[in-house]
């Protein structure tokens, strides 16, 4: 008979019961030795690159379409890809590109300068067959480019309108991927390429499981030769705490992205190598140079001298960032002023500079913050430090926070006239990029009205001028005017970082924000 | 009773329709638009116009929304404007995944939260009851999605029992074995809120029941005391308990959204999150929908539970 009496033996019994049966250990015992698990930040959005919009994604498709350039290893220089070689016009408008012979899509289709034609027309001619199967939102970064024409099977000129100098580092990044895609896949699947994807890069596409896996195997025919790992998983792991976790139990082989806090965890470990890489990325305040108090270049100078950026990068950003001095970051190397240093952290001074500009019993201001965003790190935290620093000085900042998408309908294209600070932060894979959105006179998201006709001219001539010498020299120039004139707070350049597990070997970040793993293996 | 569930059913078409049209316009009040979302700091005003068209976005919103109703009544939920697929097949990859997640930890909250009730219940101001009473306060206090993270913590990280995220191993896995160590933890971390409730809510009306004259009848005519117990004094207390079921299944759906992020779990929940923030009003209308409908069908199956059990609803 039962006895629905539960005494106190019976209940520590049965936990006691529980504890030593206990559960099996969890093991990855199945998971090939040859194949590399990464914690990715976001679940993919599309396989191609010439509707993709996020780094993450494009962090993806590296992996498998090859760009008519290529970066070198370590650095934004351009080196030769799918194309062998390369002539500019001296006018600068007609780029011609001598294709690589005997390469195939993955699905075995031939590349040559047809299938270059294809992939451009594809997206700038509206009347194209399948230029329904965009949008395209980024391939304006590509730059002014009028038509493709086929000179021989292997030969293939692109014609701009006018000159445009970043064309070859926008064609080396991931965005140039477009020119490496199958038309025969396009044709395949129409509007679904998105979803399979088809290129001539070291790894394939196999299977993606919605919020769960996307896989890649070895193109093992691929013309730089067959990549050491046998196979690439990507786990969409939003959370940032969880892709910790997943790397600390073993569950992936390499985390993307490490918040802050947690890389001491790993750097303190054997068990793990920790990567971090510049890249050309720059997170500053805009100020509104149309209305009071940042009309005055004395007070723009002010508050670039009242923020204590070095202790915002150690205890916030926990050296994830570099304090940064201009509007060009360090990661252009060719075109990065190195004699230019940051504004130094000098209230003293900042106090002094607002007495002289008639602000000594203060200012008050409005302060856009943002709750997050991409390429916008700690942008809470470093908000209300930055408010701290400018309280100290006499800028009584009045914080207002919105959420990303709002924020962006807000400060773009201009400021409103009320508000007198925003934070901000921008990635390109040229110097000409930013400067010429932002801070042209009438840029399209020049939002602190900045204006400057020196300014003006140089953005110009940079972009007409091809010899990267010379190129450089201009970037420096503009450099130093836009750091004494002050028009943003110069506030840190990012290092995007990274973890794998110590048997991952050959793994590198890029400056350009992908993630390349072809050189990568696992021991 | 074919009679009631038609009634139900129909119902069920208007609270959607009403559903659809609130998303559709709260997604409209938020300021920023799938083109803002897609080109962040690009976001120039003429870029934003030509994507604009090119998603077809630049339509008014009414006819939008017309648009869709029309496609909607040929099964078509639309294109995603960010995953670049059909709504429709997202939200069925995902479905599956939801529902398991938020049906085990439906399961576990109910047999969970009913016998400790009764337990309480039974056992009155002696240590089981008190021990039950103050688990449960706890219970109900934890955010879950810090109960998740120590749960992570504990049995993932530290003990390495469980894995601490995830659906399936990424190879070799997927069976029935494989999954339900993967739903364990999320499972509990989203049952012990509505287990608490239901704890609570047991005990009160196990109470009420075991001090009526029939119950001492039962006694008194020498039935066992787990047959006064299950029989004559948990039905009659059932009664009560089922409707709070139905909403913790409510509940259990609502909280799927960060348990299933703290989790990576492949659910809806996920999709909804990531679908708002980046504006995917498609996406966004389609998952609501698909939630609201689910959360309406469990509460029809409860209503035809109690019914079966308390003939007095039957004969009304």
């Amino acid at each position: 008979m039962y006895n629905a009496k539960l005494t106190r033996r019976t209940l520590l019994a049965g936990a006691a019961a529980i504890s030593t049966v206990g559960l099996p250990r969890f093991s990855l015992a199945d998971t090939p030795t040859d194949v590399l698990i990464v914690g990715h930040v976001a679940e993919l959005q599309t396989l191609d690159p010439a509707q993709a919009v996020t780094i993450s994604d494009f962090r993806i498709l590296c992996n498998i379409y090859d760009s008519l350039l290529h970066y070198k290893d370590g650095s934004l220089d351009v080196e030769p890809g799918l194309a062998e070689s390369w002539v500019i016009s001296p006018d600068g408008k007609t780029y011609t590109f001598n294709l690589r012979k005997g390469v195939k899509f993955h699905d075995g289709t031939d590349f040559n300068a047809d299938a270059v034609k294809f992939n451009f027309d594809r997206v700038l001619d509206a009347s194209h067959p399948f230029h329904d199967t965009g949008p395209f939102p980024f391939v304006f970064t590509l730059g002014p480019i009028e038509r493709t024409e086929v000179v021989g099977p292997y030969q293939v000129i692109l014609h701009l309108k006018e000159p445009y100098a970043p064309a070859l580092s926008m064609l080396a990044g991931a965005i140039g991927g477009l020119a490496g895609i199958s038309p025969a896949a396009v044709k395949t699947y129409g509007k679904d390429f998105a979803r399979h994807g088809g290129g001539t890069g070291p790894f394939k596409f196999v299977e993606w499981v919605s919020g769960q896996r996307f896989v890649l195997e070895a193109n093992k025919s691929y013309w730089r030769g067959a990549p050491a790992l046998s196979g690439l998983v990507f786990r969409p792991i939003v959370d940032e705490n969880a892709r910790v976790s997943e790397m600390l139990s073993g569950g992936t082989d390499v985390t993307i992205e490490v918040p802050p806090d947690n890389i001491a965890t790993f750097t303190a470990s054997k068990a793990f190598t920790y990567y971090q890489q510049p890249g050309p990325h720059l997170w500053y305040l805009v100020l509104n140079t149309k209305t009071k108090p940042f009309d005055d270049k004395r007070v723009r100078q002010a508050i670039n001298y009242a923020i204590n950026k070095e202790a915002m990068v150690k205890d916030v950003l926990k050296d994830t960032a570099t304090v940064a001095s201009s509007v060009t970051p360090p990661a252009f190397i060719w075109a990065y002023d190195n004699a230019l240093k940051p504004y130094p952290y000098d209230p003293a001074k900042a106090k002094q500079l607002l007495a002289e500009a008639g602000y000594g019993n203060g200012v008050d201001v409005t302060f856009y913050v943002t709750e997050s965003g991409s390429g916008m790190l700690s942008p809470v935290l470093m908000g209300t430090a930055i408010q701290a620093d400018l309280e100290a000085v006499g800028i009584r900042a009045k914080i207002e926070t919105y959420e990303w998408n709002t924020f962006l309908g807000k400060i773009i294209p201009s400021l409103p006239p009320t508000v007198a600070v925003a934070e901000l932060s921008f990635m390109t894979q040229d110097p000409d990029m930013h400067p010429a959105l932002a801070l042209r006179t009438g840029g399209a998201v020049n939002s602190g009205g900045f204006s400057n006709p020196k300014v003006d001219a140089l953005i110009d001539q940079g972009r007409a001028e091809t010899d990267p010498a010379k190129r450089a020299v201009i970037y420096k120039q503009l450099q130093d005017i836009v750091y004494d004139e002050a028009p943003w707070v110069f506030v840190a350049n990012w290092k995007q970082n990274a973890v794998s597990s110590a048997r991952v070997k050959g793994f590198e970040l890029h400056p350009s924000f992908t993630t390349r793993f072809y050189g990568a293996s696992k021991v | 009773m074919p009679g009631l569930i038609f009634r139900r059913l129909l119902m069920v078409v208007p609270v959607l329709l009403g559903v659809s049209v609130i998303v559709f316009l709260v997604i409209s009040l938020i300021p920023g638009d799938p083109a803002r979302a897609i080109l962040g700091t690009f976001a120039t005003p003429e870029n934003i116009a030509d994507v604009t068209r090119q998603l077809g976005l630049d339509q008014p919103l009414p006819i939008q929304y017309v648009v869709w109703v029309s496609h909607l009544l040929h099964g078509d939920l639309g294109r995603s404007y960010i995953l670049h697929k059909p709504v429709m097949d997202e939200i069925m990859a995902r479905l599956f995944p939801t529902l398991l997640l938020a049906g085990a930890a439906l399961v576990m909250a109910s047999a969970g939260g009913i016998l400790l009730g009764i337990v309480a219940a039974v056992r009155q101001n002696e240590w089981p009851d008190k021990l039950i009473t103050i688990s449960v306060l706890i219970g109900i206090s934890t955010p879950s999605f810090w109960l998740g993270m120590l749960l992570i913590l504990w049995f993932g990280v530290r003990l390495a029992w469980l894995p601490v995220g995830g659906m399936s191993e990424m190879f070799g896995g997927g069976g029935i074995g494989d999954i339900a160590r993967h739903l364990l933890l999320p499972a509990t971390t989203l049952a012990a809120v509505a287990g608490a409730v239901l704890v609570r809510l047991t005990r009160g009306a196990m109470l009420e029941v075991l001090r009526q004259d029939y119950v001492r009848t039962a006694r008194a005519k020498g039935l066992t005391e787990s047959r006064v117990i299950f029989v004559h004094a948990f039905r009659n207390a059932l009664v009560g308990i089922i409707p709070v079921i139905g909403l913790q299944a409510g509940f259990v759906l609502g909280g799927a959204v960060y348990v299933e992020t703290v989790f990576q779990w492949p659910g809806i929940g996920r999709m909804l999150v990531s679908a708002i923030s980046t504006r995917d009003i498609l996406l966004v209308q389609g998952g609501v929908l698909i939630v609201a409908a689910a959360y309406v069908l469990i509460n029809l199956l409860t209503d035809l539970a109690q019914s079966l059990i308390d003939p007095r609803i039957r004969a009304s």
